[in-house]
């Protein structure tokens, strides 16, 4: 038992990079009910940008270290303008030409979406870098030992947490006040809805799935960038993994529901990283599938999730 | 065009005092067919401005979608549908509203989810402008806009009834308020025609009179030219200029209530069996 604090403090970590990610699974799903298995790549492609970023600074001798917060966010706006961009295109040339096709095809254009980009992202870093499996420069080089009264050992916190964890926070206050109080939010939520009242209400719909994708995009980008700096080494089929772990999440919040993917993302977590601390950690993604399993058979619709009646 | 007289006609000019001296809305010749299906076929329609218009007809007349086809959810085979004296025929919806049409559903159709401000507010949609940058920066334009939409959705609220119900989810109201709320939505468009599918459909006498009420308010008030669809014979009869009567898709009769009334076609297809007096 002595170890669970401070499982479930990095799995509180792992848990919010989880739910920046689920965010873009859960809002494109509910603007147009497809699963968007590229997401995960568009992660990845924003923990790359900002790796080279970073590795660029260093070059022109500026040291992540030396100014964390600037080379945090000279790292950060990049990353999330160029998965910002990625996620519309994406969306304009490979699912838009598709929208009126049967669901399984566009399905299937998302994974060739998803192949594309992780072989491309390869293939520029192989030119450019001469590897694909890039160490991510120290940003926040802190650690501190916590010591709480009752536990035996302190518990270990890198400063590098607390700043995944803070900006993560942020990001979602934003996107939950974008969503609730702003226009386009509002038409989001509508088309969500349904879509062809929205557009007799005047609300141009593909521009609306374009913001979607923009800002689910922009999120996972600037995940990618948080991801990189805590866990250090990248790799252009990282996305796979946790993009999927991350649609766990979204699935276990209520899939369409944002509240529910950022629960879901914490949730799932720090599950599978307490899971995997008592059993072996080699066991994590057996945790984290476990759930997803047991959400499907008892509670489909995800916690947070109402059921949702076919469209007729 | 000799009835027009010395005001020749000119192309239609946008805006509120541009309105064309012709008919606010006319379909000519249009058709519509689903797989061998004639839903509708050749219909000419012309609307004037300020008027109750009624569509009647049988179930399966075509009503509804020659609703669709002005509004842009599906495009006529045939034809062609003016609005303001411009093809409206083949516009996607978005458009069709920006042009100034707006409408209600048979069945209603309102974002469930989101309060009836928020329903009438994305209604209004066209009509803020602020963008996505003003929206993440937050400036002053926007604050003012929302502030201004807010005040203008409660007014449009309160002018169907629905005054201080703005914070209810949509799905929580009882079914006649969904009924004015997805006419208030409309409203919010700021139309110039509003199209209203059977408004008073499954509400009881006291209901009925009280949606009569409010679509002449419409016209009196907002000076609305309005294009229903209804089955109480009531409401048609009791608030409609011009009665136009749709039988398996084709324009069978045409004209004033009581001419409709007495019309032996349109009893033989329609009210013969729907009225018994």
């Amino acid at each position: 038992m002595d170890i669970l604090p401070q499982l479930f403090l990095d799995g509180l970590v792992v848990g919010f990079v989880y739910a920046l990610i689920a965010v873009g699974y859960t809002m494109v799903y509910g603007v147009l009910e497809l699963i968007n298995f590229a997401h995960g790549d568009i992660f990845m492609v924003g923990a790359f940008v900002g790796t080279e970023v970073l590795v660029a600074l260093a070059g022109w001798g500026l040291r992540a270290t030396a100014d964390p917060w600037l080379a945090l966010s000279l790292a950060l706006l990049p990353a999330m303008a160029v998965a910002a961009a990625l996620g519309v295109a994406v969306e304009r040339f490979a699912y838009r030409p598709l929208r009126r096709s049967p669901r399984l095809i566009i399905l299937i254009s998302a994974i060739g979406v998803s192949f594309i980009i992780e072989d491309l992202v390869r293939l520029v870093e192989t030119i450019h870098q001469g590897k694909f499996v890039l160490p991510v420069p120290t940003v926040f080089p802190d650690v501190y030992h916590v010591s709480v009264p009752g536990l035996p050992s302190p518990l270990t916190i890198k400063a590098n947490s607390l700043v995944v964890v803070g900006a993560a926070v942020i990001m979602m206050v934003v996107l939950t006040l974008i969503v609730s109080r702003t226009r386009a939010g509002r038409a989001m939520r509508a088309v969500a809805e349904d879509p062809v009242t929205a557009a007799l209400q005047g609300v141009d719909v593909d521009r609306i799935i374009a913001l979607t994708f923009l800002i689910g995009s922009a999120m996972g980008g600037a995940a990618g960038v948080l991801f990189a700096t805590q866990y250090t080494t990248i790799t252009p089929y990282i996305g796979f993994l946790i993009g999927i772990k991350a649609f766990t999440a979204a699935v276990v919040g209520g899939i369409g529901n944002i509240p529910g993917s950022f629960l879901g993302g914490i949730l799932l977590g720090v599950l599978e990283q307490v899971g995997g601390g008592f059993v072996g950690a080699k066991f994590q993604n057996v945790f984290a599938f476990c759930v997803l399993v047991a959400v499907l058979i008892f509670k489909p619709s995800g916690l947070l999730g109402q059921r949702v009646q076919e469209k007729v | 065009m000799s009835a027009a007289g010395g005001t020749a006609p000119r192309p239609a000019q946008e805006g509120a005092a541009g309105r064309a001296a012709g008919p606010v809305l006319e379909a000519r010749g249009v058709s519509k067919r689903f797989g061998g299906l004639v839903a509708v076929e050749r219909v000419d329609l012309a609307i004037a401005p300020g008027t109750v218009h009624s569509l009647i007809g049988p179930n399966g007349a075509g009503k509804t979608t020659l609703f669709n086809m002005i509004t842009g959810i599906y495009r006529p085979d045939e034809g062609d549908i003016l609005f303001r004296g411009r093809s409206v025929a083949g516009l996607p919806p978005e458009k069709v509203a920006e042009r100034g049409i707006s409408r209600t559903f048979q069945n209603v159709r309102l974002f469930k989810e989101l309060t009836a401000l928020e329903n009438v507010l994305v209604g209004m949609h066209l009509h803020l402008r602020a963008n996505f940058f003003d929206v993440v920066l937050h400036t002053p334009r926007v604050e003012a806009e929302e502030r201004r939409a807010r005040r203008e959705a409660r007014e449009l609220l309160a002018a169907v009834g629905l005054g201080g119900l703005g914070d209810e989810l949509a799905k929580n109201l009882p079914y006649g308020h969904q009924r004015r709320l997805e006419i208030a939505r409309a409203l919010a468009v700021r139309p110039a025609l509003l199209l209203l599918d059977e408004p008073a459909a499954g509400m009881n006498p006291r209901e009925t009179e009280a949606v009569m009420e409010l679509i002449d308010g419409l016209r009196r008030e907002r000076g609305l030219t309005i294009l229903l669809i209804e089955h109480d014979m009531k409401v048609v009869m009791g608030i409609s200029d011009v009665v136009t009567v749709l039988d398996h898709g084709a324009k069978i009769a045409e004209g004033p209530p009581d001419a409709i009334r007495r019309d032996p076609r349109v009893i033989e297809a329609y009210l013969g069996k729907a009225v018994e007096r």
